[in-house]
């Protein structure tokens, strides 16, 4: 695949179609991968990657590269052109001067979940069937592929592109993926539960503000939370209260317009849950206002910019589930 | 040497959460290792680091410095400054020990910061030798030795048993009242261990990383590199870097307002944050290229400018397992050496 | 769950400026009673109501955040409630997800000819928060009095 790859993009390089390349750059071990723009063909040869862990969705960088002089090609995931996509809705990304090709999606694996089994000191990984071998400093291990797969990927929801130029690979489906179970298996627990799960989730939080900078959907150019005019800017949640609002806030600015591209989960450096919250609206928008995914299609409106004259009363919150 | 067995080592803490405060590194339910204060029954993690490094137990993230009340045309000011407990922390790593070190150049140098001060002064750090080193560590870069991790005591282990060392009068202290438990033991073992930890450190990834390219006489060199616009391309802005990092050590001062008085206090800050060192006229960096290249800068020219050679990294690798998009100061120290 | 019979909660209440601001007045030129506890905070549209505002409510010492606005249909500014109403259920319910007692937060329709209806709300709200005590869950302990 990052063969063909590379020998596509060197050709529209050559051809003038383009004159950047955004795509994923070597990193120092197996495992890491770094957003880059390649300017040459030996760039590209040097430098260029696209495997198991280039899992980071390169459609935020397209709001700033698509202002730059010609025009980018770019190698987008399924769940990234569902990104691109309600970028485009939103006019952030300018289309003409962007390239797609659509790519095979995952499902990519996380280092983490690697670290996670205790496995440390990676020098090497290759796959094997189901199998994942790590060469380490202490010796070879192996474990199970689906383990490692990352939280990202474990839910699918799609492996179709919804906007693209040209594609490398076969065309996938939308899958009918268990992206919800948690959210419901929540939603079940007393609110005494629920509460303890979050306050200690959310207590984790350092607020480094990687899952607002990350993610497609926040793209405000002065972030409520930054700016000092707003009242509630924080550098830090010096209160757990803090904490909540700022997570709460979050999911509920990109709520509709959120594809539920994980991003927000797997930059966490504290593995915080991020996505379970916005799944929550995705869940509450479905089941109240109709099916509804963002960055599908270019027509529909956002469902939070809309409305129908019999939606439900709030007080639905107060007659469902578990109090 | 003094030694405690392994079985033994829960009834140790319980002894030293028994006389004062206790921190040792646990396991999370998602595996990753953080401090918290013992418990009877907590285990000590096996993982080589914590996600949030030691600092936060001298500079923590967020600290109350003042309170302010008004009542007609006076302001009440309260100072709220509490004499620390003593307490200890237990398993810090060499790299964190070393980063301690940092910090005390900066906050004890005059003027000293007196909240970092009583802090520094009732804790006690008892360090853990490495035995297995990760891909990620270099703090070989900055001259550390993981098998000697230094602080006021440390503690070395070979398998079976917990060795101890005393370094400072507090570590002294720190030995005296835990005797009763310890033992003498036999190092055989342990030497064995430490030798190989030490070869480990040979063939990691990173180990053939040096400073030579950096430090306070480099400046102008790499501030006016051409290498920063590429480095910094893909830098999304957060402060996942700053805030893993034993060493970042800057801060902002604000007040709070609680309706019914002001709290003021000060909050870790990042150099990669928009607002950060915002003045009146605005920002002196407007651009990602400019933070980035400050904390880097930072790191590796200023503050060995500004305290003997001494670099503001210690090699923990903190940053190269958690930044989003993999960027991270050896990747910026290999760019900047290549000529 | 133990009643504390002192225990007086702070209620803010979201007016919309056309009906339910009007329906407050109304029920006070009646003479009708409603609890003091009950702020009211007049807003030009119950659309104008951000869920910061809500959050902060509670941040700044409020036991209860009740929001009233037009009935649907009715709005001064012909679909401001109907987004409100979207816009509201979806906070409510994340409230809820994080465990913040549901009976915290409420939002009624309360249109200018309705005095009675505004002060039974009322009513009924404060006795519901007041039956779950002080909010612990959703505040910041920064600003509770001492």
């Amino acid at each position: 695949m990052q063969e063909a790859m590379i020998k596509r993009a060197k050709e529209l390089l050559a051809d003038g179609t383009v004159n950047r390349v955004l795509g994923w750059k070597k990193g120092e071990f197996a495992y890491d991968s770094t957003p880059s723009v390649f300017e040459t063909a030996e760039e590209l040869e040097r430098d260029f990657v696209c495997n198991d862990f280039t899992q980071a969705n390169l459609s935020k960088y397209l709001i700033k590269e698509s202002r730059k002089e010609g025009k980018i090609l770019a190698f987008l995931k399924p769940c990234d052109t569902y990104s691109f996509n309600q970028l485009l809705n939103e006019h952030r990304i300018i289309r003409e001067n962007v390239y797609v090709i659509g790519i095979p999606g995952g499902p990519k694996l996380d280092v983490e979940k690697i670290k996670a089994k205790g496995i440390s000191g990676i020098t090497g990984i290759s796959k094997d069937n189901f199998t994942i071998k790590i060469e380490t400093l202490y010796g070879t291990e192996s474990m199970p592929f689906y383990e490692a797969i990352s939280e990202k990927c474990s839910n699918c929801k799609s492996k179709k592109h919804v906007e693209y130029d040209e594609l490398v690979g076969d065309e996938g489906d939308i899958l009918n993926s268990k992206r919800f179970d948690m959210v419901e298996k929540l939603e079940n627990m007393t609110s005494q539960e629920r509460f303890d799960f979050w306050q200690g989730e959310l207590s984790k939080c350092i607020r480094c503000n990687a899952c607002r900078n990350v993610c497609p959907a926040c793209t405000c150019e002065n972030c409520v939370f930054d700016n000092p005019k707003s009242g509630i800017d924080q550098k830090a949640a010096a209160d757990c209260f803090e904490e909540k609002m700022f997570h709460i806030i979050r999911a509920f600015h990109v709520a509709g317009r959120c594809t539920d591209c994980g991003e927000c989960t797997r930059v966490c450096p504290q593995n915080i849950p991020l996505h379970l919250l916005n799944r929550k609206f995705i869940k509450d928008i479905n089941s109240l206002y109709g099916e509804f995914q963002a960055g599908a299609d270019r027509t529909t409106k956002c469902p939070l910019t809309d409305y129908d004259v019999n939606d439900c009363e709030p007080s639905i919150v107060h007659e469902r589930g578990v109090e | 040497m003094l030694k405690i067995s392994a079985e033994k080592l829960n009834e140790l803490f319980d002894k030293i959460a028994s006389q004062q405060t206790l921190y040792i590194p646990v396991d999370r339910e998602d595996k990753c290792a953080e401090f918290k204060k013992y418990e009877s029954g907590m285990t000590l993690s096996k993982a080589l680091n914590t996600v949030r490094s030691a600092k936060d137990f001298f500079l923590p993230q967020t600290e109350n410095l003042a309170e302010f009340r008004r009542s007609g045309k006076t302001i009440e000011v309260k100072d709220i400054r509490k004499e620390s407990e003593d307490f200890v922390v237990f398993g810090v790593r060499a790299c964190d020990a070393k980063s301690f070190e940092i910090l005390d150049s900066v906050f004890l140098a005059e003027p000293v910061d007196t909240f970092y001060k009583n802090r520094r002064e009732h804790g006690t750090i008892v360090t853990m030798a490495c035995t297995r080193p990760e891909e990620t560590c270099f703090c070989t870069t900055f001259g550390i030795n993981p098998t000697v991790p230094g602080g006021d005591a440390s503690v070395y282990f070979d398998g079976e048993s917990y060795f101890f060392v005393p370094f400072t009068e507090k570590g002294k202290v720190f030995m005296a009242s835990i005797s009763d438990m310890l033992e003498d033991g036999d190092v055989t073992k342990l030497s064995e261990v430490q030798a190989k930890a030490r070869e480990i450190m040979t063939r990691l990834p990173l180990a053939n990383l040096t400073t030579d390219s950096f430090g306070g006489e480099k400046l102008m060199e790499h501030f006016n590199s051409e290498k920063w616009a590429e480095l910094s391309e893909a830098c999304i802005g957060c402060g996942t870097c700053t805030f893993v990092c034993p060493t970042c050590q800057c801060y902002d001062i604000r007040d709070f307002d609680t309706g019914h008085g002001i709290k003021r206090f000060r909050c870790w800050d990042s150099c990669m944050y928009s607002d950060f060192t915002k003045m009146a006229h605005g920002n002196p960096r407007t651009s990602q290229l400019e933070r980035f290249r400050q904390r880097f800068m930072h790191k590796l020219v200023y503050h060995p400018s500004n305290h003997e050679g001494e670099f503001g990294c210690v090699g923990c690798g903190r940053c190269l397992s958690k930044c989003p998009v993999s960027l991270n100061i050896v990747k910026v120290m290999k760019a900047l050496e290549d000529k | 769950m133990q009643v504390n019979e002192n225990f007086e909660p702070v209620i803010v209440a979201f007016c919309c400026n056309w009906c339910s601001y009007a329906g407050a007045d109304l029920s006070g030129t009646n003479r009708l009673n409603y609890p003091t506890n009950v702020k009211i905070i007049r807003v030009p549209c119950s659309c104008r109501v951000n869920p910061m505002f809500i959050l902060r409510a509670f941040q700044k010492g409020a036991d209860g955040v009740i929001i009233c606005g037009c009935h649907p249909g009715d709005c001064h500014y012909t679909s401001g409630n109907y987004f409100t109403r979207r816009r509201i259920t979806l906070l409510y319910s994340m409230l809820d997800f994080l465990g913040i007692e549901r009976n915290r937060t409420r939002l009624e329709w309360v249109s200018a000819a309705e005095g009675a209806k505004f002060a039974a709300v009322m009513n009924q709200f404060t006795e519901d928060v007041r039956k779950l005590g002080p909010n612990r869950r959703l505040e910041d302990l920064r600003c509770r009095k001492q």
